[in-house]
Formats: structure tokens, C-alpha cells, sequence
């Protein structure tokens, strides 16, 4: 599995930890400023993740007995 | 009489021996051994079948054969379900052939029921051998074939949920000849890539047969041995086929698998935003939280100082009235008791006194009754030396002393003029 999608996963479930844990009330102020720099880093990374993701739409030819990838023409 | 016979032409004789043997014999399973294939550029493939004791011409055109899950070879023993027929122009009685199984295999239903008791059995449809899906795949590759309804339904709802998703397709036969193998091996082939995340095998609907690539064992164990995270999507809902079981998540058609693999891009952007909005609102809630506590513990302050201090002021007022009582009643006790005591005091005097006075009278008595002045009276007499001493034995006096003689009444000077022994 590409690093990536790990990254945005485990960034995601961090955040959604990271909420509810502020709202639970039971944090400290220190504690909640360092959570909400936690999570405001979190939020441009998840953000940036989703936009990241290169549209491509490829087939794979074997050209001279090796495969390589090639845009895929859907209109065939 | 003439003799009315009916001629046929060769032609016409042929097509009545066809329809004889089409509907006198029909459609039945023939097992026998096949030989001398050929296999025409026209798709078609021709060979015998035959047994021990005889062989029959067979034709199987192309529209039948492309369904074939496995390849014919001489020598392999066959079952087919075949049109017995005559090829007019030869007058060759032959088959027409629609199905063709490898005999001794069984169906393909008890292929199908063998195979999967055997891979059950091996465990490779446990739940703990699936792999989850990632939430954010960045390339999905694809394998079906190139030109069917399935990767188009594919496509289309991949990039409508996420528009930027990658994906790539690794295009395969997906039945008939060989199909297996090469869905198999691109399967493989994947795998070695390293910027796939999520695979889709699968195809579009149609017959037990055209299926039949995705309940090979060589494809159930490429997926098996997938690293990366399968989805499978074979056919319509109602069909299940072994790639369903093997695969980390079944899909009931390719449009549903493209529904699995991919979130919808606008709905994440929200849970994001969301979390975002969450997550700043909370820490001004703190803030403010704080904020507003910031009196209610100046206040709390006081009113514990305060309480403290009369609680204290009390406890002072307290010991000072408890001390002040004690004192009254100390002396309000010594007061009561003084005038008793005056009392006892006068009335042990008197008593005393009076005590006193008659213990003196009654030594008075006795003293008057013990005086020798009184003994005098009875007739004695009291006799002195000099001294005032009292003469009690004669032998103390000596001749020629002086003696002092008391009586009742008056005293008489005398001399000793001789002792008497």
C-alpha cells in the first residue's frame, strides 16, 4: 500500500482523536493549545492529501515484452 | 399398374436424414475422447470424438467455443452437449456442438462446490485473511477487459465519487481460452508495482461459463497472494463466483466495486472542514470556559475567606461567653455558700463555748472536791516544810525544823523536837 494513503488514514483518525478529546473537557488550556497546533497541522496535511491524488487514467501495453502504461482512451 | 415412387434429389435426401437424426435424436451429452482438432481461422474448431468402438465428426463454432473453460486437446476426454445433425453438402452425420466439459472433472457446478470445499478448507476465505480497504486509495488498478460495459461503469463512477483518482487498467480476456491464466498473471503482475493501492477484478454479467475464469483456482490463488487489497466484482448480484470468496470485499457488480474503492471526494472535504471547525470552536470554548471562571474564583475566594473569618469570630464569642458564665457561676457558688458558712461558723463557737463553760463548771466540782483544803475539813491537817513543800514521810524531816501545820481552819508555826522511830 502506498505511504500516502497510510499517511491521510492514520492523519484522519488522529484529527477525529484529536476533536474529540478537546471537546471532552478535560484538557488543560496547555494541553488544548498544543492539541488544536496538532490538529490545525493535521487539517492543511488531509486537505492537501485529498488534492494530491494525480488524475490518471492509464492501460498497460507490452511493448517489446515489457509492460508500461499508456492513457487509456475510454471513447474505444 | 405404374408404380408410384417417390425420387428424391441427393439434396433433398440429405435434408431429411438431417431433420431425422436433429429431431429423432435431438440434443444429448456425448462422452468420448477427442482427436484430430483443428482449430480454423474462422474461430470454428472441428475434430472426432471417439471412444474404443467408434468415433463421430464434431463441430463447435465460434459463438459456442468462446465460453470453453479449458482447452481442447487430442487425446482429452470431453463431455459435450451436442445437436446431432448431418452436414448437407457431404451427407456427413456429425455433432454440433454448444457445451464442452472436461470429463471426470464433473460439472462445472461440482467443479465449482469441489473447489471451493478445497479452498475453505485451506482457510482462504477466512475473515482474518482480508485485507481492509484504504480510505484514500492513490491508484486503483484495474483488472477486466478493456472494451466490456464493466470498465466503463468502472471509470465513470471512480472518477465521479473522486475526480483526481488514478487509474490504471491492466487489460485481460476475461473468458474463454487462456483467460485465467492472464487474469492470473496481471493480478501478479500488479503486485509489483509499487504505486497501486487497491485492485478491482472483474467483469460484466452473462452465463456460468463466461464466468468461468473467476472460479479457476490459478485466479483464486493470485488473489490470494495479492498484497495489495482486492476487490471483487464478477458479474451481476445474483452470481457468486470464487474470486467473491478469496477476495478482501465482494462486490455484487463492477459499478458497486468502484462504489467500495473510492469516498466521495466533496463528502471528505466536508468530515475535514468539519473537524476543522470542531476543532478551533473547542479551544475558544475553553478559553472561554476559563474565561468566565475567572470571577466565580474571585468570588469563591472571598466567601471562603469570609467563612473562614466568622467562622473564627464565632468560635472566639463562643469561648469568651462560655468563659464568662463559668466565672459568674463560679462566684454566684462561692456567694451561695458564704452565709452557710458564717452560720456554721457563729453556731460551732457557741456551741464551743457552751462546751467550754460546762467542762469548767464540772472541773470546778471536782476540783473542790479534791482540794486537800476539803480533806482538812473532815479533821486532817496539812503539813509543810519551810520550802511549802508537803511532809509525806517523817524521815525527811530533821530535829529542830520548822513546820508549817495547815488545819480546817487557820495554820500553826511548829518545831520538830524529837523523831519517833
Amino acid at each position: 500500500m502506498a505511504e500516502k494513503t497510510v499517511d491521510f488514514e492514520k492523519s484522519l483518525e488522529r484529527l477525529e482523536a484529536i476533536v474529540e478529546e478537546m471537546e471532552g473537557g478535560e484538557l488543560s488550556l496547555e494541553q488544548m493549545i498544543k492539541h488544536f497546533e496538532e490538529g490545525s497541522k493535521l487539517v492543511t496535511l488531509c486537505s492537501t492529501k485529498l488534492n494530491e491524488v494525480e488524475q490518471k487514467i492509464e492501460k498497460l501495453v507490452k511493448k517489446g515484452g515489457t509492460l508500461s502504461a499508456e492513457a487509456f482512451d475510454q471513447e474505444k | 399398374m405404374e408404380e408410384t415412387r417417390k425420387i428424391y434429389s441427393v439434396a433433398e435426401l440429405n435434408r431429411a436424414a438431417r431433420f431425422t437424426l436433429e429431431n429423432g435424436i435431438g440434443e444429448v451429452w456425448v462422452e468420448g475422447e477427442i482427436s484430430r482438432l483443428t482449430r480454423q481461422a474462422s474461430g470454428h474448431w472441428y475434430f472426432t470424438l471417439k471412444d474404443e468402438a467408434a468415433a463421430v465428426s464434431c463441430a463447435m463454432f465460434k459463438q459456442n467455443n468462446a465460453a470453453a473453460t479449458f482447452e481442447p486437446k487430442d487425446g482429452l476426454n470431453v463431455r459435450v452437449l451436442a445437436q446431432a445433425s448431418l452436414y448437407e453438402p457431404r451427407g456427413n452425420y456429425q455433432l454440433i456442438i454448444r457445451k464442452m466439459e472436461e470429463a471426470g472433472k464433473g460439472s462445472l457446478q461440482e467443479q465449482f462446490e469441489k473447489l471451493k470445499a478445497k479452498l475453505a478448507s485451506e482457510g482462504l476465505f477466512d475473515a482474518s485473511r482480508k485485507k481492509p480497504l484504504p480510505l484514500l486509495p492513490q491508484k486503483i488498478g484495474v483488472v477486466t477487459s478493456p472494451t466490456g460495459a464493466a470498465i466503463r461503469d468502472i471509470i465513470n463512477v471512480l472518477t465521479r465519487r473522486f475526480p483526481n483518482i488514478g487509474i490504471l487498467l491492466a487489460p485481460v480476456t476475461v473468458q474463454g481460452e487462456g483467460a485465467a491464466e492472464k487474469i492470473a498473471a496481471a493480478i501478479d503482475y500488479l503486485n509489483t508495482r509499487s504505486d497501486i493501492d487497491l485492485m478491482i477484478v472483474g467483469r460484466g454479467g452473462g452465463s456460468i461459463e463466461d464466468l468461468w475464469a473467476f472460479n479457476e483456482e490459478i485466479v483464486a490463488r493470485a488473489i490470494a497472494a495479492s498484497q495489495i487489497p482486492v476487490i471483487s466484482a464478477v458479474g451481476h448480484e445474483i452470481d457468486f463466483t470464487i474470486s467473491d470468496f478469496v477476495a478482501d470485499v465482494r462486490a455484487p457488480t463492477p459499478s458497486a466495486a468502484a462504489e467500495l474503492a473510492v469516498p466521495v471526494k466533496t463528502e471528505l472535504e466536508t468530515q475535514i472542514t468539519r473537524l476543522a471547525a470542531r476543532l478551533g470552536g473547542s479551544l475558544q470554548n475553553q478559553v472561554h470556559i476559563l474565561r468566565e471562571r475567572i470571577p466565580g474564583f474571585r468570588q469563591t475566594m472571598m466567601h471562603a475567606l469570609m467563612d473562614g473569618l466568622r467562622l473564627r469570630q464565632q468560635q472566639v464569642d463562643e469561648t469568651s461567653r462560655t468563659l464568662a458564665e463559668c466565672l459568674k457561676n463560679a462566684v454566684s457558688v462561692q456567694k451561695q455558700r458564704l452565709p452557710g458558712l458564717q452560720q456554721i461558723m457563729a453556731h460551732r463557737m457557741e456551741s464551743a463555748v457552751a462546751e467550754r463553760k460546762q467542762n469548767l463548771r464540772r472541773l470546778e466540782v471536782q476540783l473542790r472536791s479534791l482540794s486537800p483544803l476539803a480533806v482538812l475539813d473532815r479533821g486532817y491537817s496539812l503539813t509543810e516544810t519551810a520550802d511549802g513543800s508537803v511532809v509525806r514521810n517523817a524521815d525527811s524531816l530533821k530535829k529542830g525544823a520548822i513546820l508549817r501545820t495547815r488545819f480546817a481552819k487557820g495554820t500553826v508555826i511548829s518545831e520538830v523536837k524529837e523523831k519517833e522511830a
